[in-house]
């Protein structure tokens, strides 16, 4: 099937401009053997915030270049704002993109930078109309009265705002943003996240970024996509992801997690008693592609470190804990607002605990050697595929 | 320095600097010192025949930097698209290019155009009668003969220029809504400029001091260096001296301003610095 029959055929979202901004349609992307993209479908709203994350080599970069026009999928169609843009090349789409490395032209001044979308327009808009735009977006970016400087003259930061400037001034439909923070040191990185995030909201432009850092998209996202070998794994909001991610992969990605390996025993709706490795038989929930388990399947139970509580006293743990177990305390790390331990029980084998620094305050910090009661309540114990 | 490598030095650059001293000689001969004097620049450029010669070299020089650049240029962004095999080809065409002596690009070439002229001109003489337009050695045979290895100077520098340029930069001018032109004249060119500009330089350099191509081709038109040659058969005289002197300071200037323009621009820039 030719796959321009495709354009305005039933798959094509609606143009009435409350249809995504952006979609994609089984897309896939080949290198010859490899598969950089592999039947990706996706739907943007207008002013969303949506991330691609993933590991180096997880194909968000080619899903964002394919966006842009620097990669042309081998299947499927990719489509912006109800229009499909395969054959369209990059310099007549209507997005703009902020480069890993800026890509600032290093000829141009800040100014003649952030201008040069604006000269490339036909009709070109007037000198005074160029340096209204100009001067208002570097504004925003906090930049004004920074044109006339040279590229060079500028720190990493100060760049990576002409950059954003010099991509949001053409006002895209989509912003794509390619690892922008990434060259930044940690600090500035945080500072900068808050900023890209602020200025979204206040301009109401969707946004898509690519990162690898989990961190940086779970705190900026409206949404996060998780991508592994070229495929979406999970698309939801962060706390969606955090809270009920989809397989093992996801729960190892977003965040830490203890895995305990187990099979079903018995399953209700809501819930499934797993029986560990040790014999222990743990409470647990049950939610999403978990739904399709039956007793006798193998799966993997996933508690977050900060959802197990420590005890000194047994009797001390809340009435509903779903396990209570007696674990030596083999290592204590000391991170600033959190205490990690490290410890091992016969049930549960060797797993990690997060204590927050107020609970410390409270009861002296537990000591390497010693023994104390780990519990978690069953609503923390999230039942997952094993793949 | 060790004691050899000064006498590496003295031996390569002393037969120069007396050239160079023996200009201001105000004696007869070139060798015998006679006090300082500049008239022998006087009389160098009064002379009708060194003036002749020193204008077909300029007008050759200029032609073949225009040409050789142009041409090597396009040739140079035409190789950066090419793949596989036939660019592996090219490449080493360019090296042996620049490798083959100057005698054999001499020998070749006026076979060719002799080989060609013989070709053509009964042909025109034919089309045309009497009034036919003779095809013969002079200054477009030296331009071309020039161009041909001054061709490959310029593609090895623009493409090394070329291969340098961060690609993100050209894919940032297509996002900008540019045009593959657009970007071509917006941000590919003035980013190789300076490399175009210093294959310019160096082109008419090799152009204008080249004796053994000219030598060859240049058929009744003597280029300054072939006059120079001629003129030291009669002895050598400070008025020789004196245009060998100013030939040096002409080429050693475009030698120098070249280097400058080719030079890595980001080392006298200071590095950003990560913090804002």
């Amino acid at each position: 099937m030719p796959a321009s029959s495709l354009a305005n055929g039933p798959s094509a979202p609606a143009r009435d401009g409350r249809g995504p901004i952006l979609a994609f349609r089984r897309v896939s992307k080949f290198f010859g053997e490899i598969g950089a993209a592999r039947d990706i479908s996706l739907e943007v709203r207008p002013g969303e915030f949506l991330s691609f994350l993933g590991p180096s080599g997880c194909g968000k970069t080619t899903a964002l270049r394919m966006i842009a026009g620097f990669e042309q999928p081998t299947g499927g169609d990719v489509f912006l704002d109800g229009e499909r843009v395969n054959d369209i090349p990059a310099h007549r789409r209507p997005v703009n993109m902020v480069f890993q490395s800026y890509a600032l032209f290093p000829h141009l001044n800040v100014a003649r930078n952030v201008a040069y979308g604006l000269l490339q327009r036909s009709p070109r808009p007037s000198r005074v109309e160029i340096d209204r735009r100009v001067g208002a977006v570097l504004d925003l970016v906090r930049l004004g009265g920074f044109g006339h400087r040279r590229i060079w003259e500028m720190s990493g930061g100060q760049q990576q705002r002409v950059a954003l400037a010099r991509a949001l001034v053409n006002e895209p439909k989509v912003l794509l943003l390619d690892e922008p923070l990434a060259a930044l040191d940690r600090k500035l990185r945080r500072d900068m996240q808050v900023e890209l995030q602020n200025l979204q909201r206040r301009i109401g432009i969707t946004f898509i970024l690519v990162t690898h850092d989990q961190e940086e998209a779970l705190s900026m996202s409206d949404r996060v996509c998780i991508m592994r070998e070229g495929r979406i794994v999970q698309i939801g909001s962060p706390t969606d992801l955090y809270d009920r991610p989809a397989s093992r992969y996801v729960a190892g990605f977003v965040g830490k997690s203890n895995f305990l390996e187990g099979t079903i025993v018995t399953a209700s709706p809501e819930c499934a008693e797993v029986k560990l490795a040790s014999g222990v038989r743990i409470a647990a929930a049950r939610f999403g592609e978990a739904m399709r388990l039956a007793p006798g399947d193998r799966v993997t139970v996933a508690v977050r470190p900060e959802q197990v509580l420590l005890m000194r006293q047994r009797d001390a743990l809340p009435a509903d804990i779903a396990v209570g177990c007696e674990s030596h305390v083999l290592n204590r790390i000391f991170l600033g607002e959190h205490t990690e331990y490290v410890l091992r029980s016969d049930a549960l084998g060797e797993f990690a605990a997060l204590a927050p620094r107020q609970s410390e305050r409270a009861e002296k910090p537990f000591q390497p050697g010693e023994i104390v009661t780990a519990g978690f309540r069953a609503e923390a114990a999230l039942v997952l595929g094993s793949d | 320095m060790r004691w050899y490598v000064v006498a590496i030095y003295v031996f390569l650059y002393l037969p120069i600097a007396l050239i160079v001293v023996f200009s201001f000689n105000a004696g007869r001969y070139a060798m015998d010192w006679q006090g300082f004097s500049t008239e022998w620049y006087f009389k160098a450029f009064a002379n009708p025949f060194a003036m002749k010669a020193l204008r077909t070299s300029l007008v050759v020089a200029l032609w073949t930097a225009v040409l050789a650049t142009m041409l090597g240029t396009l040739a140079a962004l035409g190789l950066e698209r090419m793949q596989g095999w036939p660019r592996r080809a090219f490449d080493a065409l360019i090296y042996v290019a620049i490798m083959v002596p100057g005698v054999v690009i001499g020998i070749a070439t006026l076979i060719a155009f002799v080989t060609v002229f013989d070709a053509v001109n009964p042909f025109l003489a034919g089309l045309f009668g009497d009034a036919a337009p003779q095809l013969a050695m002079g200054l477009p045979t030296i331009i071309g003969a020039h161009v041909l290895f001054n061709l490959a100077v310029v593609i090895l520098i623009v493409r090394a220029r070329f291969a340098g340029l961060d690609r993100s930069l050209i894919e940032a001018s297509e996002d900008l809504y540019a045009t593959p032109f657009g970007t071509f004249r917006q941000v590919v060119l003035p980013m190789i400029f300076p490399a175009i500009l210093a294959s310019f330089l160096l082109s008419f350099t090799f152009s204008f001091e080249d004796f053994i191509i000219a030598f060859f081709v240049s058929g009744p038109d003597s280029t300054l260096p072939i006059y120079i040659f001629s003129s030291i058969r009669r002895g050598i005289t400070p008025e020789v001296n004196a245009i060998g002197t100013v030939v040096l300071a002409a080429s050693l200037s475009l030698l120098v301003i070249a280097q400058f323009l080719l030079r890595d621009r980001n080392a006298r820039r200071p590095a950003p610095d990560k913090a804002a």
